[in-house]
């Protein structure tokens, strides 16, 4: 470090082991005052187990902290919020039965009476810029608002140095700004952050460090701005990172094709699917784009037979697939990975073995005259977690048991290895590391050089920009015509998310704009012209 | 002021006596359940409390050491069912039901020597001239401390659970437990405080039962009273006001059998024994069906078992 300012947290040889694995070893960095220092590394790397560390969740086995030169050892959280460090969790730490000032107060060790409390929550959201009303219950926001709960409930203590857990995951674009425009007025007025994320573009605009993990020991230190997103990835990695590979085939046929595709809300608070529409051709990957809770897990439901649409909606080569339930269109070749891996797309409680059981034995001969072919299920389980590169000690382990990361592996791995027509994720890689996330989309690209079609709904733009061959944004239910994914650039995605309907010309009727098949292209004028506004 | 041979007057003060019990005992379950903790064994705690108010107040003569008494022994199911359940991590619904059967056995036990022997009695509070005025005398200025104490009660659960901090700590750790956790707070402690006040309540009213309201000790004496405990703090959708109305509810539906039966209405005895229950399930339903409409109040992490390392 250049700097001449002393450090403001400075941690020298920390270490902490769990049976069996060593998490953190000799750990050593420095923050300074303002700083915005990202924490790099893959999923298992031990950037969990560090800032734990240093919000007094977990006691160092080994090694010291110091905060402005004074030791800092926070035997749990309260002392390292009185000693000024927030942190803002990456799976929301919130209560949804109550509204956002009572989940504020509860994050204050002194929280003053509720009605000034409210008024420090409007101060504070109009100083940085994070609009909220704080008598709202926490179960009816967004995402976005849900994280503004908890930075605002770091931010009425005053922090010196705010952790944020990959604070982008679930973020449009758009609040992504809103959010650094905040870090960064923050980080301006001396507030140290350390920044932990997946997305390395972010981190290259944002952070003036970065220290990478790698199997729980410091692997480098560097500016980011100084690197390119590749080499970040490859430091994180230790080995030279394959973009994805995409097959040089044209778009086939027209395989599956939803026409005014309505669904009534699955939830209180979840919305209608309000007459999709799209074609999806053979050996093309769709990507469907929004802000959580617009529709996604209706759509996925409803694609994959977990809730059956109206007569005549949906269609596979010519034949209305409708009505069909999950395992009838399992037998037709339509596959799906829901976004939920533990308690949807795999059961917590069970081994990979039976999981793996649970969704092949439709298209894979698992079970013999109505018993459990043991062998064929763990021989079925065994070839996922091999292909698929799943870190686990065998197929004999519960789901429950995997890291976010290895189980998504696993169950994209349980859906590709079935040789679908039709595979269908939501969120194929959420929380999961740029090795592993690489490995996933490179499987889905490969389905469709095997003359497969792939519809990725995911958060995720950078993920649907790389992959995609058209995209569409869902919002509030409604689907967007399709678009070309070349060409198209995070600013005109950002506006087709906050409102996909309204962006057709006048002059397009809606017809037009909808399905227009590979022969008037995905690259023809009209679909340009049509991104012209 | 009379009603087809039935006193009103005479039968809404009856029905605050007799909805006593079942009141005390569903404003401490209901505090256990906004922390996150099922524990069925209500009846058990009850009766125990039944056997425990009523021994200690025959042997001493004092029905204050009764109740107290009565208290203790709720309070000490409770926390075997504390102990058992949140840091032995074992099953709540199982547990519960074991803790009911364990209380009506132990308490038949314990009661062999003490039936058909009278208490001594609980004195009303004199409220001087207010309870000779008209109608509001007699309904709200003779009765004893406990029937106060259950009022007051109402109000400071309500309060405590919507005002206070400590509350406010409690409903957070019944909605999210790991976050409860996250930020620092004991979920254990403070579930095993929540059931220790739920089994103290539970015990109170069972004493009421035994002291008061029967009063005598006889084996399994509670008769389902801790169970429409529970189902009015359900039916109530956790809030104090509710449980307040379910039990007054219950409580004026037996009276008024009671003096249907008296006065010999042609009616079958069995059709009216079962109304209480029948009547207050009924209209608690059909509150929580209106009330409910799309937002669930039960308290998230319900019934689920907490360990720090998940």
């Amino acid at each position: 470090m250049s700097r001449a300012v002393p450090p403001l947290l400075r941690l020298s040889g920390l270490s902490k082991s769990y049976p069996g694995v060593r998490a953190n070893d000799d750990i050593s960095f420095d923050i300074a005052p303002g700083e915005v220092h990202a924490l790099l590394g893959e999923n298992g790397a031990g950037k969990s187990t560090l800032v734990k560390m240093i919000y007094g969740l977990v006691a160092p086995d080994a090694g010291r902290m110091e905060l402005s030169g004074a030791p800092f050892a926070p035997p749990e959280p309260r002392a390292a919020r009185a000693a000024g460090v927030g942190m803002v969790f990456q799976h929301f730490s919130l209560f949804e039965a109550l509204n956002v000032a009572e989940n504020v107060a509860l994050g204050m060790d002194d929280a003053p009476p509720m009605r000034q409390l409210a008024r420090a929550i409007r101060e504070v959201s109009e100083t940085y810029g994070l609009p909220l009303d704080p008598n709202r219950t926490v179960g009816d926001l967004s995402a976005g608002e849900r994280q503004r709960v908890e930075i605002i409930r770091c931010l009425l203590a005053g922090p010196r140095l705010l952790i944020m857990d990959e604070p982008t995951s679930v973020l449009t674009p758009q609040e992504v700004n809103i959010l650094f425009k905040t870090l960064r007025q923050l980080s301006a007025e001396g507030t140290a952050i350390l920044y932990i994320s997946h997305k390395l573009e972010e981190i290259r605009s944002l952070c003036d460090t970065a220290t990478i993990l790698r199997g729980g020991k410091v692997v480098g230190t560097t500016d980011p701005r100084a690197r390119t997103a590749r080499e970040l990835a490859e430091m994180m990695v230790g080995a030279e990172l394959r973009s994805p590979a995409r097959p040089a085939t044209a778009p086939g046929p027209a395989l599956l094709e939803a026409r005014a595709l309505s669904l009534a809300p699955g939830t209180a608070f979840g919305p209608a699917l309000k007459g999709v529409g799209f074609t999806l051709h053979e050996g093309e990957v769709l990507g469907i784009g929004g802000v959580a809770g617009n529709g996604q897990e209706e759509l996925l439901a409803t694609l994959s037979g977990e809730r059956p649409s109206g007569p005549g909606t949906l269609w596979l080569g010519g034949q209305d697939i409708s009505g069909l339930g999950p395992n009838e269109r399992r037998a037709l070749g339509i596959l799906g990975a829901p976004e939920e891996r533990l308690g949807h797309a795999a059961a917590p409680d069970l081994s990979l073995t039976e999981n793996a059981l649970l969704t092949g034995t439709v298209r894979r001969p698992l079970v013999r005259r109505g018993f459990i072919d043991r062998r064929a299920a763990r021989a079925f389980a065994e070839e996922v977690i091999r292909d698929f590169d799943v870190r686990t000690p065998g197929p004999e382990v519960a789901a429950r048991a995997l890291s976010g990361g290895n189980l998504q592996k696993f169950v994209i791995g349980r859906e590709v290895l079935q040789a679908p027509r039709v595979l269908v994720v939501n969120q194929p890689t959420w929380g999961v590391d740029a090795a592993a996330a690489a490995a996933i989309r490179q499987a889905l690209l490969d389905l469709t050089g095997q003359g497969a079609g792939v519809i990725v709904i995911s958060q995720d733009l950078e993920e649907l920009m790389e992959i995609a061959d058209r995209f569409c944004a869902l919002n509030d239910g409604r689907l967007s015509a399709p678009r070309p994914m070349a060409g198209l650039t995070l600013d005109e995605i950002g506006l087709m998310l906050g409102g996909a309907h309204g962006m057709h010309p006048p002059d397009a009727g809606p017809d037009t704009g909808r399905d227009t098949g590979p022969d008037a292209g995905p690259h023809g004028l009209g679909a340009a012209s049509r991104g012209a506004r | 002021m009379t009603l087809g041979g039935i006193d009103l007057i005479a039968l809404t003060a009856t029905l605050m006596v007799s909805s006593t019990p079942v009141l005390l005992a569903a404003l401490g379950e209901l505090v256990v359940e906004k922390s996150g903790v099922l524990n069925l064994g209500v009846e058990g705690m009850m009766i125990m409390g039944a056997i425990g108010g009523f021994a200690a107040a025959v042997m001493t003569g004092s029905p204050a050491v009764g109740f107290a008494a009565g208290a203790l022994a709720g309070m000490g199911m409770a926390l075997l069912f504390g102990v058992i359940t949140q840091i032995l991590l074992a099953n709540q619904v199982a547990t519960g039901l074991a803790l009911t059967l364990f209380g009506l056995g132990l308490s038949a036990l314990f009661g062999k020597g003490f039936e058909g022997i009278r208490p001594p009695q609980t004195a009303r509070i004199d409220f001087g001239g207010l309870a000779d005025l008209p109608v509001l005398g007699p309904i709200l200025f003779s009765h004893d401390w406990v029937v106060y104490f259950s009022l007051f009660a109402v109000g400071a659960v309500g309060l405590f659970l919507s005002r206070s901090r400590a509350g406010l700590i409690l409903r957070a750790v019944g909605e999210n437990h790991d976050a409860a956790h996250a930020l620092g707070y004991r979920v254990v402690a403070v579930r095993l405080a929540a059931l220790a006040f739920g089994g103290a309540m539970a015990g109170l009213g069972g004493a009421y039962l035994s002291l008061v309201r029967v009063p005598q000790w006889t084996e399994g004496m509670t008769a389902g009273a801790g169970w429409i405990a529970l189902a009015i703090v359900v039916f109530a959708g956790w809030r104090a006001g509710g449980v307040l109305l379910g039990a007054y509810l219950f409580g004026g539906v037996t009276a008024l059998q009671l003096r249907l039966q008296a006065a010999e209405y042609a009616i079958p005895v069995q059709l009216l024994s079962m109304a209480p229950y029948l009547i207050t399930i009924i209209v608690l339903v059909a509150i929580s069906a209106l009330h409910a409409r799309g937002r669930q109040a039960a308290p998230a992490a319900l019934g689920r078992s907490f360990h720090a390392s998940r």
